[in-house]
């Protein structure tokens, strides 16, 4: 019995879960709001879903439609140049609020590879990463100078290379960031961290045997 | 000799499975993981397709709360009339049921707010680990349990290994001294501290809240404050244990009893910070400078005690900061340099994992008692668990809701989160006791006022955003 639920946990060992990321060359959108709250990204009535996929259809809904259900022409999504991109360049703390994973996966359904900002809010942060959206804190001057350039030229295209962990930028400039080396292993090979943390099997019987349950829900 | 330690970092090194190396983070132990409908059906299915099974169902618990409705029983049942919501609370039933995990189902009388009834279930205990799928697992804090929210691909980690990949946050102080004027409470203490670090101040960090004003404070108090934490950013927020934790705990359903009571109360004893321990950074607030506090903005951070004026966006830091406030006024309807005193309001919502507990339902009617909601304001008061919900029953409290013209209604998330059919309409203004003013959160076009339940009844009383302590 625990042989075959060993070999079970095995054979879920190298389970590919998501798109692996590499490197991404791309136009991008930008949406320089700082605080952008999980709300917005994917609004709660969106929630009722069983299912990761179909959430890129109500991806940031209340600022995308209006009250009529037409698409908000300002609203950067809206824009021609948007048509393509998989980068979305928001201002500072993006994804606060909400645990929900439906943020990410509402950005990836649409078709986002990538969030660029300056800082992430630690939920929305570890939920991306996991689901295969990369989020790019760049320095603050490096994405001042992205907003600048694709102010001026909203169709250039920008690289990010996860193994390199630089991001280049239309003028050329290229600027580090750092991911976290464990999750950056799991993007670049497409693998989630269930695989690893299923072969703590021993480790973790181990720690059991030492750590008395604090309660019983049964 | 160990080096003196906070209260998070003895709960954080007595969970590591596994230490955290510069390649991978450390493994850290989950004492109890609690479950709802709504970021949960995805993790199960990916448990399904991996052929895992949940490795401990009895440090597991689920609840249905966020898509329940909230309206009367009919024959003692609730009826779900959104077939969307009612196939997800479906997919819970039968998700539990398949992986052996208890669930307080919407029949069973200890269903109500996973934040909740946790603490009042006994379940959440000074040391513990404890996660949920949800952002305000935060609450749990006030025992002194290390508690945070996770995604639904984390809820199925934990299923299935007990355990999480984490990075050791850092560690900030958030001292608060001194005595509480009168009608200032652990909301306002919670939107001062929020309003004075920022939305994203806490980032990265676990609070430790401290000082003789936080002591004073009962345990529903406490948990009004460890669960807006996140509100500034943080990952948790935790209290040291004390007496007051003790008492609240003891004697309820899942607390330990007898001989294993002695042990725990003197393991949780050892849970204090130690004398000479350090925080990575600490903030200062003196009690008695505060007043009630209300939001004005679009982000909990945007408070402002309740006599104060709205800011101008021209007197901001930044030029994104201005960007910022000025969206959220537009938003809001609101003017630089206003008070939002006199704001007439169309809704009033008392309840949430932030104020839905028994003595926020006591401090609300205190206000209600031989007063009318104001003519064109519409009262929820919706109590967090059907076990708070019974107790308020007993003292009358429903009564004095229900005659002052509220409505009285069954537990859950309700008008906080605005999935179940509980919400404004656009353009609608409420004075809410919940935890997140962004836009559209209770209801698309909505524009939410935070506040505490004292000015919450006040408002709905005065029909327009009132100050309790000049109530006649």
């Amino acid at each position: 019995m625990k042989a075959a639920a060993d070999a079970t946990r095995r054979g879920t060992r190298a389970a590919k879960v998501m798109e692996p990321f590499t490197a991404l060359t791309s136009s991008c959108v930008v949406l320089p709001a700082e605080n952008v709250d999980t709300d917005q990204i994917i609004p709660a009535r969106f929630l009722k879903t069983i299912e990761r996929r179909g959430l890129g259809a109500h991806l940031f809904a209340d600022w995308r439609v209006d009250a009529h259900g037409e698409p908000r022409p300002e609203f950067p999504l809206n824009s021609p140049d948007a048509c393509g991109a998989s980068i979305l360049v928001a201002g500072h703390n993006f994804g606060c609020g909400s645990s929900r994973e439906h943020a990410p996966w509402a950005l990836l359904d649409f078709g986002f590879r990538a969030v660029i900002s300056t800082g992430f809010a630690d939920i929305f942060r570890n939920n991306a990463l996991k689901t295969g959206l990369l989020p790019v804190a760049l320095a603050t001057s490096a994405h001042a100078t992205l907003l600048e350039q694709l102010a001026e030229s909203p169709r250039e295209q920008v690289t990010i290379d996860l193994e390199t962990q630089t991001a280049t930028l239309p003028d050329g400039t290229t600027h580090a960031f750092t991911v976290d080396p464990f999750a950056r292993h799991c993007l670049l090979n497409g693998v989630d961290e269930l695989g690893f943390l299923l072969e703590q099997d021993d480790a973790i019987a181990a720690y059991e045997s030492t750590h008395t349950s604090r309660v019983c829900t049964r | 000799m160990t080096l003196p330690r906070t209260l998070f970092e003895k709960i954080w090194d007595s969970h590591l499975v596994r230490p955290e190396k510069e390649s991978t983070p450390a493994v850290l132990y989950v004492d109890l993981h609690l479950v709802h409908e709504v970021t949960s059906p995805q993790a199960f299915a990916e448990l399904r397709n991996r052929g895992a099974r949940v490795r401990r169902p009895d440090l597991t618990l689920a609840t249905m709360d966020h898509s329940t409705p909230t309206t009367p029983r009919s024959a003692g049942r609730l009826q779900v009339l959104d077939a969307q919501a009612s196939a997800q609370l479906e997919q819970l039933e039968t998700n539990c049921e398949e992986f052996g995990i208890r669930l307080f189902g919407l029949d069973d009388t200890r269903q109500g707010i996973v934040h909740v009834i946790g603490p009042e279930q006994g379940l959440t205990q000074p040391g513990m680990t404890i996660v949920c799928g949800d952002s305000h697992t935060s609450t749990h804090g006030a025992f002194g349990a290390l508690a945070f929210g996770i995604g639904t691909s984390e809820v199925g980690y934990v299923l299935a290994t007990q355990t999480l990949l984490q990075r050791k946050p850092r560690n900030m102080e958030v001292r608060i001294d001194g005595v509480l004027p009168a009608g200032v409470t652990a909301k306002d203490i919670i939107l001062a501290i929020i309003a004075k670090i920022g939305i994203g101040g806490a980032t990265g960090h676990v609070l430790e809240y401290t000082g003789s004003a936080i002591r004073s404070l009962g345990m529903e108090e406490r948990m009004t404050i460890c669960n807006m934490s996140i509100e500034a950013g943080a990952r948790a927020g935790l209290i040291a244990p004390d007496d007051t934790t003790f008492e609240y705990i003891a004697g309820r359903p899942f607390a330990p009893a007898g001989a294993d009571w002695d042990a725990a109360v003197v393991r949780w004893r050892g849970l204090s910070p130690d004398e000479t321990a350090s925080y990575d950074r600490s903030v200062h607030l003196e009690a008695a400078s505060l007043a009630p506090m209300i939001t004005f903005g679009t982000n909990p951070s945007m408070a402002i005690p309740i006599d104060g004026r709205v800011p101008d966006p021209s007197d901001a830091g930044s030029r994104a900061e201005r960007a910022d406030l000025d969206k959220a006024l537009r938003y809001m309807a609101l003017e630089p340099g206003q008070s939002l005193l006199g704001r007439a309001v169309d809704v009033v919502f008392v309840g949430s994992c932030t104020n839905s507990r028994i003595s926020d339902l006591r401090q609300a009617a205190a206000v209600m008692r031989g007063r009318h909601v104001a003519p064109g304001v519409r009262m929820l008061v919706v109590p967090g668990s059907r076990r708070v919900k019974r107790e308020a029953e007993a003292e009358g409290l429903d009564r004095v809701f229900m005659e002052a013209g509220a409505e009285w209604r069954e537990a859950g998330c309700s008008m906080c989160i605005a999935m179940n059919g509980d919400q404004l309409e656009p353009g609608q203004s409420a004075v809410s006791t919940s935890n997140r003013n962004f836009e559209g959160r209770q209801g698309k076009g909505g524009r939410t006022f935070l506040a505490s339940p004292l000015t919450a009844a006040a408002t709905a009383v005065s029909g327009a955003i009132a100050d309790v302590r000049s109530l006649s």
